[in-house]
């Protein structure tokens, strides 16, 4: 008993200026925002006035939110399959005991070393038609994809910012597969070998399945990493073209610097809640196939 | 690698020989060149002089090689100063947060006090709240702090994470009570222990901590643009942008920056490259 007590003033002291961070910018900002979220403010955003709880289902049901829902949505639906299938494809490729396969590992990782900014920069400048070689490519490819850049058509405009972030996640989606494909233990290969499985047979039957958490896992974190972009639509396209803005995705909705609701503090902290909310529902509900699967192998 | 070579032709790490081998170098170098293709580019772009961006605005090939651009970008874009300002958010979060880490970790793994349980879950739920919530109301009160534009509105908030805080208590636990107690009747106080028996024992995991903090605070983009107006305070990631304002035929201006910012960071990572992948593994691969 007096034990337990004992130490609560050094624990104070040492918890203190965590607590106090994680407190005043973490668990008052969630607070915060919530109530601030049934506020409907005026153009400056100084007076505001009660907009009612309802206004989180209103926001939910405007059009401007399910039309950034929707395109981040498209955006996840891009980035998480085709990122996933070339970090796994990258990873199976470099995965022989060649000489100078470690060189190739670190080709293949180096993306890691981009930010945001930079990758967005480096393909903002790649997908200029008037410097880039990337538009004229496409072009001869695709004949019917029109001039004036991948960018500037709401066509191509959001498939060209998937290219973008699917690139710059690369590097750590080969890193992570890379490191999985290591712990599959020899012997369930070489009883499929055994077995008269073939090499692609080995791969769905045995690759695939013990790479299971692993692919969740990666899954997770690149679908998160679509619900909260940010920079690369900043950077691209700034949300448009316009009119149809094909790329404003939610987190741009609210902080993007030519947002409608850039000034309103109330509708911005209603997004912002319900975005918070869309991202628990996905890690809860991966984080379930998650749990499920994860004893799958042993 | 004995062991390897039994294993030939029948794991997803046989080893290769005659025409196979050379069709999977083809590919690796083949896959390669895509990986690298964009660096490639901006980095040709960035050798270029203005004259010949203006000639050859297309050319990925090197025609007369210079460094004016790469110049005239870190003039341009103040890049020195962007440059600065990050290396100073970034260091000061970093240690921080190994600092806060440390602490609040030694209190949940060695003491006793009342409330710990729900204490330490109030710690875990932050890990559930996204910057892209937080920011909303964040913004306001750095602004009521007078702390726009400011080094300290770019680093308090980044002061303290819950992760590095679970990431040092799990090296902690697997400390023995028993050294904690005999070290305590010696008459070894609590910091003293940490100094000199707790802290020795998770440098790894504090070094990956801080590889973690300083990669992640160097490349945030959404918390240093919603509270920075003027370029004392932006940091590279942010500045950036400025280069791209401009004339089309000026470009490789901004290729050149993003050469200039991408820099050290390929620097730190090829130092840290161990680290960093054990670090990115560590959550995903065990099952």
């Amino acid at each position: 008993m007096k034990r337990k007590w004992r130490d609560l003033p050094v624990a104070l002291g040492m918890l203190a200026p965590s607590a106090a961070i994680l407190g005043v910018f973490v668990v008052y900002p969630l607070v915060r925002a919530i109530q601030l979220g049934h506020l409907r403010c005026d153009a400056t955003g100084k007076r505001c006035r009660e907009g009612g709880w309802g206004q989180y289902v209103d926001v939910f049901r405007s059009n401007e939110f399910q039309h950034a829902l929707a395109n981040t949505i498209r955006l996840a639906l891009m980035t998480v399959p085709i990122g996933l299938a070339l970090g796994i494809g990258l990873a199976v490729l470099a995965d022989k005991q060649i000489r100078g396969v470690g060189f190739f590992r670190t080709v293949f990782s180096s993306t890691v070393a981009t930010s945001v900014a930079v990758a967005s920069l480096v393909w903002f400048v790649l997908l200029q038609p008037q410097v880039g070689v990337l538009p004229d490519l496409f072009h001869a490819l695709i004949p019917s994809l029109k001039q004036p850049g991948l960018l500037q058509d709401p066509g191509t405009a959001l498939p060209a910012v998937a290219l973008s972030s699917i690139w710059a996640s690369l590097g750590f989606t080969f890193i992570v597969m890379t490191a999985a494909l290591q712990g599959i233990p020899r012997e369930l290969y070489e009883s499929a070998f055994v077995d008269g499985a073939g090499g692609w047979m080995r791969f769905t039957n045995v690759t695939i399945p013990m790479l299971g958490p692993t692919i969740l896992f990666t899954s997770v974190v690149l679908t998160t990493r679509a619900f909260q972009a940010y920079g690369e639509v900043a950077l691209l396209t700034q949300g448009g073209p316009n009119p149809q803005r094909p790329t404003e995705s939610v987190a741009y909705l609210i902080y993007g610097q030519s947002s409608l609701i850039k000034n309103d503090i109330g509708l911005k902290s209603t997004a912002a809640v319900l975005l918070f909310f869309v991202l628990l529902l996905l890690a809860f509900v991966q984080f379930r196939g998650l749990d499920k699967r994860v004893h799958y192998g042993s | 690698m004995a062991h390897r070579s039994a294993a030939t032709d029948t794991g997803a790490t046989e080893v290769l020989h005659g025409p196979r081998k050379v069709g999977r170098y083809a590919l690796l170098i083949f896959v390669a060149l895509i990986v690298l293709f964009p660096i490639y580019a901006a980095l040709m772009q960035s050798l270029k002089s203005g004259p010949d961006a203006i000639d050859h605005p297309k050319s990925l090939l090197p025609i007369n090689f210079t460094l004016d651009t790469l110049r005239a970008a870190w003039k341009i874009g103040d890049l020195g100063r962007l440059m600065l300002n990050s290396v100073i958010v970034a260091v000061t979060v970093t240690l921080g947060v190994v600092v806060t880490s440390l602490l609040a970790a030694y209190a949940f793994a060695f003491l006793a006090f009342p409330g710990k349980g729900p204490v330490f879950v109030f710690f875990l739920a932050t890990l559930l709240v996204p910057a892209e919530l937080t920011v909303v109301v964040n913004q306001r009160t750095v602004d009521s702090l007078g702390w726009i534009n400011s080094y300290q509105g770019l680093i308090v908030p980044l002061l303290a994470t819950t992760f590095g805080t679970f990431l040092v208590r799990q090296v902690f636990l697997t400390v023995p009570k028993e050294l904690r107690e005999a070290a305590s009747l010696d008459g070894v106080g609590h910091f003293r222990f940490l100094w000199e028996v707790a802290i020795p024992l998770c440098r790894p995991t504090l070094g990956a901590l801080a590889l973690f903090t300083f990669l992640g605070t160097w490349n945030q983009y959404l918390w240093p643009q919603a509270i920075t107006t003027d370029d004392a305070h932006r940091t590279i990631q942010i500045g950036l942008e400025r280069l791209k304002i401009g004339d089309i035929s000026r470009l490789n201006l901004v290729t050149a920056g993003t050469v200039i910012a991408a820099l050290p960071i390929f620097v730190v990572l090829i130092v840290f490259q161990r680290q960093l992948v054990r670090g990115l593994t560590a959550g995903a691969v065990k099952g």
